[in-house]
């Protein structure tokens, strides 16, 4: 009996479709966020996030309208996020059907939003997504969808969201995102034995072996990726075998 | 009817798609009246256990919820719904909880990762109503910080994260799971078709 390591599609949704960007940037049209929900829960995945990579005000309702529309078509777990700014905003899209909310650059800006959305709904609800890129100094937090350095340092940051009441933390590497380059299990490891909350690798997913090598030596609760499983070059069915054989405690049975 | 207990805070929606799903007529209700007419009763739980105890005291249906049980009215509690049936919670030091369970709940303990978020397995007390037909092996969605210790009779099935608490607790009418039935996919799908069934 052990806690299942998780595998999570992400959807990065624009106008109501999902979209995929190298590097964060160049965006490509990747289908509908109903029909990929759809085919992810029934996939066996363990967890689906959903983040409006836009974020802007106007886009709000056509947002909230997708997150309502995704969470009909599952029976797991699922998280929305992007542009949340305030608890309102966390209170929309639980409300519209999400279980967990995810905040980012507002929670560096507003360290207070984390404490005020956790007191609301509970840690469980809440989690921390940092952006982070390797600097000369060390591994730093990014904000503004990895546009702009907030000057963080990205073990403190770790540390202090779990302390504002951060359930999770959603982990992504700036220089492995959409590279198809492998996790970064080095920043993975080190942020996961600074935090007693479960941390979620993102960024770089191309292989199997990059899925075992993220849950091995980089510690990861979680793994999640997008591309690899929209273009359906790699089912989840598959990616589960694998790491079952390997060792790797998975959820096999739906 | 089956009625979804709204204290203010649950996440009902997704409770409500899982059981009608399942081709259970279901009402979302809030005042007692509607607690002592239903034929079963769900008590949904995410967030704080104060925040549980203050809904259901501000929307007076503590002693409804406490007469419909002792009348024997089939309920199952889910997540903060399983807690809310002990005496009292770490999390809200001073709050009653429903006190059906004379027992407290704690905190994970930190030697553990807390929230124990994710899907884990069950080990099996004994027969287990809810659990009918469902492989040994199967996994459900947990997603919480505090927890009841796995004591007997009440509890027919254990989950281990830290120590072993309560994930299934079946106590006459009075039936609860630790994990969220409606997001662990085709297992939590059967529990929730095994209380309606048991329930009918």
């Amino acid at each position: 009996m052990t806690l299942a390591r998780r595998i999570i599609p992400c959807l990065d949704v624009d106008a109501g479709r999902v979209v995929k960007g190298v590097e964060f940037a160049g965006l490509r049209d990747m289908g509908d966020p109903e029909e990929l929900a759809a085919r992810y829960n029934r996939e066996g995945a363990d967890e689906l996030i959903l983040l409006d990579i836009t974020a802007s005000r106007d886009g709000r309702g056509t947002f909230l309208e997708t997150v309502r529309r995704v969470a009909q078509q599952l029976n797991i777990p699922f998280t929305a996020g992007g542009g949340i700014r305030r608890l309102e905003d966390g209170n929309a899209v639980l409300r519209a059907g999400a279980d967990k909310v995810t905040v980012n650059t507002a929670a560096v800006e507003r360290p207070e939003l984390l404490s005020e959305l956790a007191a609301q709904f509970g840690s469980q609800a809440v989690v921390l997504s940092m952006d982070v890129k390797k600097m000369d100094a060390g591994w730093e937090v990014f904000i503004r969808g990895g546009a702009e350095s907030s000057g963080r340092d990205a073990a403190a940051w770790a540390r202090e969201g779990v302390a504002r009441g951060a359930g999770e933390i959603l982990l992504t590497s700036i220089d492995r995102d959409g590279t198809c380059g492998g996790f970064d299990c080095g920043l993975t490891a080190a942020i996961a034995a600074q935090v007693s909350v479960p941390v979620i690798a993102s960024g770089g997913a191309k292989t199997f072996e990059d899925f075992l090598a993220v849950f091995g030596k980089g510690r990861a609760d979680a793994a999640l990726a997008a591309s690899i499983f929209h273009t359906a070059e790699h089912s989840i069915g598959a990616l589960k075998g694998y790491l079952a054989g390997r060792g790797v405690p998975v959820r096999l049975s739906r | 009817m089956v009625c979804i207990v709204d204290y203010g805070a649950g996440n009902l929606p997704s409770v409500e798609r899982a059981l009608r799903s399942l081709g259970a007529e279901t009402a979302c209700v809030a005042r007692p009246e509607q607690i002592a007419a239903a034929s079963a009763l769900i008590l949904p739980g995410v967030g704080h256990f104060s925040a549980f105890v203050t809904g259901l005291r501000e929307r007076n249906l503590t002693t409804a919820l406490r007469e419909a049980l002792a009348g024997g009215i089939p309920v199952l509690g889910i997540c903060l719904g399983l807690q809310a049936m002990f005496s009292s919670s770490a999390e809200a030091p001073g709050e009653r909880g429903l006190d059906l369970i004379h027992e407290n709940v704690q905190a994970l303990p930190a030697n553990v990762k807390s929230p124990h978020i994710g899907w884990n397995q069950l080990r099996r007390l004994r027969t287990s109503i809810l659990l009918r037909e469902i492989p040994g092996d199967a996994y459900f969605y947990f997603a919480h910080s505090y927890a009841a210790a796995a004591n007997e009779p009440h509890t027919a099935a254990a989950c281990d994260h830290g120590f072993p608490f309560a994930a299934v607790v079946e106590k006459n009418n009075m039936m609860a799971v630790q994990f969220h039935p409606e997001k662990s996919g085709e297992a939590g799908s059967r529990v929730l078709r095994n209380f309606l069934e048991w329930a009918q």
